[in-house]
Parts: C-alpha cells; sequence; structure tokens
C-alpha cells in the first residue's frame, strides 16, 4: 500500500468519521470538514501532470488476493489522470456549492457526505484501477452511491423511483460488464488491462473476442446513458441539485466513456467496434437533444443534454477508432475526433456543472425549476444570468466558450466520416454530419430556452412561492470557477492540449504514437472559411429561426404516441415480469399436496425413462434368478390380492386391515427367503402399526358416519403405473448386471473369529455396523419424544400452557 | 423368483402411488405404509434369493444368505416404524385440532403471508 492507494481510498477513510464530525461540531456544516479531502487530492494529482507530460505512468501494487492474480493496481496515465483531476476539482467545487445548498438543520446531512465521498471514492478506483476485477468492485459502489443519493430525500416517492430505476439499469450493465471482463480475462489470462493490451495483436481472432465487446459496452451504455439506456438519468435529477452537478454531468455518466476509452486499444481495431461506439454516440446525440427541447422542468433538460452530450463523445470516440484503419501517420485525420472527443469531455465537465449549479441557484431561489413559471430574472439575478449566459453559449458551440472548439472539432471529426472508405461506408458515412448537425441544431435551441425562458421575458412574481433575489456568494463560488475555466480553456485552449489531451491521447490511441512517443495537439481558433465554420453559421441562422417559431412547430411532438416511449416500455415490462413471474408461480404452486406429487412422480418418470432408453441400459435375464417355488406364489397372490383390496376398499377399516395382511405376508416372505430376524421384526412393527391405525383411526366416531364413495382417476392411475412400471424395469435391469460379488463372505466369515457371534445379521447390526443401529435408536427416540411433546403440547387453544 | 419379485415390487409401488395420490390423509399413510414394504422387498430381492441357508453360523451350510441386506432392511424397518407412527399421531391430532383428513382442505392459501 503506497501513498496513491491511501489517497484513492483515503475518500472512503473520511466518510468514517463524518457521523463524528456531524454530531460533536453541531455549529458548523459538515462539509467544511469534508471539503479539506478533495482539495488535497487534487493538489496532489495535479503533481503527476509533469509525469505524464513526459510519458511516465506511475504503477503502484498492492497486493488483494494474490493467489487468483486480482491485485489492487493502481495506475497513473494520461486518460486516467484527466478523470482524476475531474473527480477532485469538480467535486471539491461541488462540496463546496453543497454547503450553501444544503442547510445544516434541515437536511441529513452527515449522511449526504457518506454517500458523496463513498462516491468519490469509488470513482477515484474505477479511473486509476488497472485490474479489471478491482475496477469492476469500484463500478458497482458507484451504481450503489449513487442510489443511495438519488434516493437522499428517500420520503419522496419520485426520488425512490427513480433511485430503483437507475439502480437497476446500471447494475444489469455493470453485471454483463463483468462477464465481459471475465470473458478477456479468459482469453488473455490476465486481469491486468495493461497486460491485456500488450496482448492485442492475438486477440481479434478469438472466438470470444466480440461477445467480450458487446458485453463491455453494454455495461459502458448503460452507465453512460446511451440510447435506448439513457431512460434512468431524467428520473435521477430527483437527487440533490449537487449530487446532480457532479455525478450526473460531471463524473460518473462519464465513467463509460472512461472505460470505451481506456479499452480502445484492445478493441478498436475492430470494425465491430467502431460502428457500434459511434452509431450509439450519434443516435443518443440526436435523440438526446431532440427531446431535451420538449422538456419544461430545467433539470430535465439538462439531464437530457448531458445524455446528448455524452452520445456526442461516445460518437467521437468511436469515429476515432476509424483512425487505426488508416496508417498515413503523418497526417491522421481521423485522430481529430479523439482529441476532440477528451477536449470535449473536459468542456462538458466545466459547463455542465456550472449549469447544474446555476439551475440549483434558481431553484433555491425560486422555489421552482419549471420554465412556464419562471422569466424576467435577469436583473434580479445578474451574477447567475452572466454564468448561465456562459454556459449555455458554451454548451450550444457558439464562439469565444470552450464548446465552440471542442464543436467545431467535432464536425471535423463527423465530415471525415464521410469521406471513409473503409468497411464500405461511402453511403452511410454520409449521415453521420447530417445527423450531427441537426443535433447540433436542437442543441441551440435547447441552450437559449434555458436562459431567455429564464431570465428574460416577463417577471411572474405570482406564480412564485418566494420572492427571488441574487444567491448568496458562497453558493456562486463554484459556478463561477466553472465558468473561469469555460472562459479560460475557450481562449486559451492549448494550455490544455499539451498538458492533458496529449497524454490521454496516448493512452486511447498507444499504437499510432509519433516517432517522439507523443502526438502534437494543437487546437486553433480560426481554420480559415472551412466547411466547419458554415456548418456553425448554418445552426446559429436555423436555430434563432426554429426559436422564433417555437410554439408552431413543437406541436410536432404531440404527433409522438404517449405510449410508444421507452419509459412506457420500462415500466411495462418491469410490471409485465412481475405479473407473469407471479402467474407462473400461481400456475405451479396450487398448494394441493397431490398437484406437486404429481409433478415429482411424472418428473421422477421421465427423467428414469429417459435414462434407460438414452443409455440403452436395459437388460433382461434369467441366468441370476433363483428358480420359483410353489409357496412363493402362492403368497405372492395373497399380496396382490391384498393390495388391491386396499385400493377398492370402502372402508378405512378393511383398508387398515389388508394393509395388516399385505404386512403379515412380508414377514412370511422374510421366513421363505431366510430371514428370521427379519420376519420376527416385522411381525411385531406390523402388529403395532395396524394397532396404532386401528387408535387413530377407527376410534374416531365422526370419520365412520362419512365414508366417502373413491373416485377413480385416471391420472392418478397413469402417472403410479407409471412409476410402478419404472421401478420394475429397473429392479430387473440391475439385476440383470451384476458388476461384482458381495462383499459379504468376509461377514460370513470374520462374524465368528473377529466379532465372536453366530447370528450374522445381529454382529453386523450390533458390530460391524453399530454406528447405523446407534442412529436407529436416537430416530426411534427422537419419535417418541415427538409424538409425547404433540399429544401434550397445546399452545394454540386460546389458553395458553 | 427375482423377476416375479420384480413384478411385485412394482406392484406395491403402483398401489403406493396411486395411494398417495388421493385425498384422505389416511389413504395416503396407508400408501407411504405400501411404499416401504415394496422398498423392503425390493432391497431384499437385489441382495438375491434362495442363495444358502439362514445366515446363522450354527447351521453349518456351505453357503448362507447375503446377511448384509437383512441388516439393511432390519434398521429401514424401525426406521420407517418410528416415522409411520410419528405420522399417525400427526394426523390424528390435525385431525383433532383441523377437523378433516381431506387434504384438499389442508391447502395453505396466499393470505398467509
Amino acid at each position: 500500500m503506497t501513498l496513491l492507494h491511501w489517497a484513492i481510498l483515503s475518500p472512503f477513510i473520511m466518510a468514517l468519521f463524518v457521523p463524528f464530525f456531524y454530531k460533536k461540531f453541531r455549529q458548523v456544516h459538515t462539509g467544511w470538514f469534508v471539503l479539506i479531502l478533495p482539495i488535497v487530492l487534487f493538489i496532489y494529482f495535479f503533481q503527476f501532470i509533469s509525469e505524464t507530460m513526459n510519458g511516465v505512468s506511475t504503477i503502484e501494487s498492492a497486493p488483494w488476493i494474490p493467489s487468483l492474480g486480482i491485485n489492487f493496481t493502481a495506475y497513473i496515465d494520461g486518460l486516467g489522470l484527466l478523470f482524476a483531476l475531474l473527480i477532485t476539482g469538480i467535486g471539491s467545487l461541488v462540496i463546496l456549492y453543497s454547503i450553501y445548498y444544503l442547510s445544516k438543520e434541515k437536511e441529513a446531512i452527515h449522511n449526504f457526505y457518506v454517500y458523496l465521498l463513498m462516491f468519490m471514492g469509488a470513482m477515484l478506483g474505477v479511473v486509476l484501477s488497472d485490474n479489471v476485477i478491482v475496477l469492476y468492485t469500484f463500478w458497482e459502489l458507484t451504481s450503489l452511491s449513487s442510489f443511495l443519493l438519488i434516493g437522499y430525500w428517500y420520503h419522496r416517492e419520485k426520488s425512490r423511483y427513480g433511485a430503483q430505476k437507475s439502480m437497476l439499469i446500471t447494475v444489469f450493465g455493470g453485471l454483463s460488464m463483468l462477464a465481459g471482463f471475465i470473458l478477456l480475462s479468459i482469453m488473455t489470462n490476465t486481469f491486468s488491462v495493461r497486460e491485456m493490451i500488450g496482448q492485442v495483436a492475438t486477440l481479434p481472432e478469438h472466438s470470444l473476442f466480440i461477445p467480450a465487446m458487446l458485453l463491455i459496452l453494454l455495461g459502458a451504455f448503460t452507465k453512460s446513458a446511451q440510447f435506448p439506456f439513457h431512460i434512468w438519468l431524467p428520473d435521477a435529477m430527483e437527487a440533490p441539485t449537487p449530487v446532480s452537478a457532479y455525478l450526473h454531468s460531471a463524473t460518473m455518466v462519464k465513467a463509460g466513456i472512461y472505460l470505451v476509452a481506456r479499452l480502445s486499444p484492445i478493441f478498436a481495431g475492430s470494425s465491430e467496434w467502431f460502428w457500434i461506439v459511434s452509431t450509439f454516440g450519434i443516435v443518443t446525440l440526436f435523440w438526446g437533444s431532440f427531446t431535451a427541447v420538449k422538456q419544461t422542468d430545467l433539470k430535465s433538460i439538462l439531464a437530457f443534454s448531458t445524455v446528448s452530450q455524452l452520445g456526442m463523445i461516445m460518437a467521437l470516440l468511436g469515429l476515432g477508432s476509424a483512425a487505426l484503419h488508416y496508417d498515413h501517420l503523418d497526417k491522421n485525420i481521423y485522430l481529430a475526433a479523439t482529441v476532440a472527443a477528451v477536449f470535449h469531455l473536459i468542456n462538458h465537465a466545466t459547463f455542465k456543472g456550472s449549469l447544474f449549479m446555476v439551475v440549483g441557484i434558481v431553484d433555491h431561489e425560486t422555489g421552482t425549476r419549471d420554465i412556464r413559471k419562471l422569466g424576467g430574472l435577469m436583473t434580479i439575478m445578474p451574477i447567475t444570468f452572466t454564468l448561465a449566459i456562459i454556459g449555455t453559449f458554451s454548451m450550444a458551440g457558439l464562439p469565444p466558450f470552450n464548446g465552440f472548439l471542442s464543436k467545431e472539432m467535432f464536425f471535423t471529426g463527423v465530415i471525415n466520416a464521410a469521406t471513409l472508405d473503409i468497411f464500405n461506408m461511402q453511403t452511410w458515412g454520409a449521415l453521420f454530419p447530417v445527423i450531427a448537425w441537426v443535433a447540433s441544431v436542437f442543441t441551440f435551441i435547447y441552450s437559449m430556452i434555458i436562459v431567455f425562458k429564464t431570465f428574460t421575458g416577463k417577471y411572474q412574481p405570482e406564480k412564485l412561492d418566494v420572492k427571488p433575489h441574487e444567491a448568496p456568494i458562497g453558493m456562486l463560488i463554484s459556478p463561477i470557477i466553472l465558468a473561469s475555466l469555460v472562459i479560460v480553456f475557450g481562449f486559451f485552449p492549448n494550455i490544455l492540449s499539451g498538458s492533458i489531451i496529449e497524454p490521454a491521447m496516448a493512452a486511447i490511441q498507444p499504437m499510432l504514437l509519433g516517432d517522439n512517443g507523443s502526438y502534437h495537439v494543437h487546437i486553433y481558433h480560426w481554420h480559415g472559411f472551412n466547411i466547419e465554420l458554415f456548418m456553425t453559421l448554418g445552426v446559429i441562422a436555423v436555430g434563432t429561426f426554429m426559436i422564433i417559431f417555437l410554439v408552431k412547430w413543437s406541436k410536432l411532438y404531440d404527433l409522438f404516441p404517449k405510449r410508444l416511449t421507452l419509459n412506457n416500455l420500462y415500466d411495462g415490462g418491469l410490471v409485465a415480469m412481475e405479473r407473469s413471474t407471479y402467474k407462473l408461480n400461481k400456475f405451479y404452486m396450487t398448494g394441493f399436496i397431490r398437484d406437486y406429487l404429481v409433478m415429482i412422480f411424472a418428473f421422477m418418470i421421465i427423467v428414469l425413462a429417459n435414462t434407460l432408453v438414452a443409455k440403452d441400459a436395459f437388460t433382461f435375464t434369467t441366468a441370476n434368478s433363483a428358480p420359483i417355488g410353489v409357496y412363493e406364489v402362492i403368497l405372492t397372490l395373497v399380496m396382490i390380492t391384498a393390495t388391491i383390496t386396499i385400493l377398492f376398499a370402502k372402508s378405512r377399516l378393511t383398508a387398515i386391515i389388508s394393509l395388516g395382511v399385505v404386512g403379515y405376508s412380508m414377514s412370511l416372505f422374510f421366513v421363505l427367503f431366510r430371514a428370521p430376524d427379519l420376519a420376527l421384526t416385522q411381525l411385531i412393527v406390523e402388529t403395532v402399526s395396524v394397532a396404532l391405525f386401528l387408535l387413530c383411526f377407527y376410534h374416531l366416531p365422526e370419520l365412520d358416519i362419512k365414508k366417502k364413495p373413491l373416485r377413480f382417476k385416471l391420472p392418478n392411475l397413469i402417472i403410479s403405473l407409471g412409476v410402478g412400471t419404472i421401478v420394475t424395469l429397473l429392479a430387473l435391469s440391475a439385476n440383470g448386471t451384476k458388476l461384482f460379488d458381495s462383499i459379504s463372505s468376509y461377514f460370513v466369515e470374520a462374524s465368528y473369529k473377529e466379532a465372536g457371534g453366530k447370528n450374522m445379521v445381529n454382529v453386523i447390526l450390533v458390530d460391524f455396523r453399530g454406528l447405523d443401529t446407534l442412529f436407529e435408536i436416537t430416530v426411534l427416540g427422537i419419535a417418541a419424544l415427538g409424538i409425547f411433546a404433540m399429544i401434550r403440547l397445546r399452545l394454540t387453544r386460546g389458553r395458553e400452557g | 423368483m427375482e423377476i416375479l419379485m420384480s413384478i411385485m415390487v412394482g406392484i406395491l409401488f403402483t398401489a403406493a402411488t396411486y395411494l398417495m395420490l388421493s385425498k384422505s390423509l389416511l389413504r395416503i399413510i396407508v400408501g407411504t405404509g405400501l411404499l416401504s414394504h415394496g422398498a423392503h422387498l425390493l432391497l431384499l430381492t437385489m441382495g438375491g434369493l434362495k442363495t444358502g441357508a439362514a445366515p446363522l453360523l450354527g447351521e453349518k451350510a456351505a453357503a448362507y444368505t447375503d446377511p448384509l441386506p437383512q441388516a439393511l432392511i432390519l434398521t429401514a424397518i424401525v426406521i420407517s416404524f418410528g416415522v409411520t407412527s410419528f405420522f399417525l399421531v400427526l394426523a390424528y391430532r390435525s385431525y383433532q385440532e383441523l377437523g378433516t383428513d381431506n387434504m384438499d382442505n389442508l391447502r395453505g392459501t396466499d393470505r398467509h403471508e
């Protein structure tokens, strides 16, 4: 365990002390204690930049389960560091914001910070683990802590619903990801991602390659809210706003992006990866932006916007993988997509984080997030308005903010996709820029809706519960810092290119490193009058036009049938699953003992008969048989008669006496087959049994009166005939195949010499196999005690005792 | 002889199964009784029939019947007796308490959750 390990685990350790701080220092907001940790961690991780810039990665391993090859290997390279900085950096800002957002008097803030720290540690573990099993462990911890945070206000039904939904979907994905990891480790014989990447040359031929890829992608898509698994994210907006800002915009939803980027060196060489990742990404991009426009709740708009932007990053990662197929290394245009993905990842975290905080402020100060109630807040909340302008303009891709740069690079990426001629892309590739452009128009529209519907227009104080005013300065610090980053990265993008983006690129596409072992990324503001610029101008023009006539065309959304939404599919699916399992259980769990017995017997018949046929096991031979004597035949006839009498007996007395006849015949059989001890025992036992039967049933007077006629049932007969036939066939087959002689010659020789007894059966019972007898005595003892207790203990008869 | 006994065992099993599938608790217990008879007879048959004298060394016979299955059956008889008597008293008590020996009336319902 090195300092790096402790750094990853420190949030968990800190979480242990949170309740203590909460209880001991009631007058101080617990968040202040918590805030120290992510700041320290951010500074700690910041130091690694100088190493990763020079292509040096840090590996520290600590044994966890060494015998299984599972070790807690922490690994810092460009990609891991980028995420670690996002997690700790935005984590600090979110905690600072939450101190002002959550009241220490009204809320259970100790729970909040325990969950949040748990999430932070889990997320650090995900991005800094080299071992896939450890990665999976932390991955599930993020699902769990996210579940707890979404359900933070657990008394609200919608919170519980959202928490359950996100839990079901992300855990479903997490489990399939685990399966994918296991397949990968079977292929490569290691759990280490670095060692897997080392074996990439032989992997694509493996038959498990595609299943592993699909399973892992399922995990990544569910976590990163890709279409059609995005439905949990809008419902997760029931969480407190700091949580939405942190988990559901900046960090957790990017875990899937991280996974795709991290495993790109393994999978990106195959065309399936390219197709699946870029298609799902672009569809998510379009669907998210399209759906965001019709939302009326600010957080819902932001949720769908997050879905859409995540789709964009995912599509860029997919498109970037095309670079592996084209080897014009000197001027690889497809690499631009990966650069755009990494750059937009950072940009999105900054502007989306600040936008969520802005929305949180609006909610906090006005009491509503409904855009139909809001308006005209510009003069009342000028700082918030400025922050919103910066965030939304960056999101819409307008200059001079950082979103503009990444949007331009995104357009470059999709235009290049249109020119791809690998995988027969000439026709379909042309769709990429078209869909991307349309999606950008919708992005522009909803971005403008957020800022202008909230802050301009008519001020409607009568619809608001509280009188709005500017937020306290503490609440504004975090969004101000994020918004400044938006501007800084917008004006000086190249401070990121060398320090962060190039090392991250080296992790995502290590095969395409140049001669000096690094990429040269330079982000230009001005590309000249190229096609991307005209696309952006087109977005602004068409977007503005569409906003003006929004009321006219937004009826388009009503055309979609309500019943056919994905949420309905999910809800209906859950209900149908519950109902069908209930019906299935109802179908076979009837509560009638008879039905269960029929099932058991039928199963026994089917299995045994099948085995007999399939193994060709039935043999019939008379070679091992003893001759049939006349006494045995007579006795057999008696026994059969008695048995049939039981079946047809109308009176219970007849049945009991016939059972006695069968028992006595048994003891006569024992006589004939030379088993004197058995004959004796059987005689006594049968006598006592018959007496017991009579005691229990003959002496119950009510039973004598109502003698019901026996009802003949054909299915019962078929089942019982089947059981009887199977037993006979098995007996005959077993008799026909004697594999080896009995061991009883030993008993014959040894029972007098070794044990000093002449009655072999008794010697076996008390000497050779005395243990059986001991426990048989125990059985009798327990039965006797049980009977006694059953008769004497009457606790249910009203009066106890 | 073994073949005849195998058929006999089959008949006992058939009858026992048929009785166990019926509604009356008494008939089910009679069925279990028949089933244990069938199982004991099967044990004896599979050990081989009539291969020699009774397993008493005083007989001084050349060959003896296999003593091991007999010991096993003896154990089984005693255990099935114990279980049967417990079961009988249970049935008796359940009749006393619940007033029925019809298995259909002794059915659990969904209401008891």
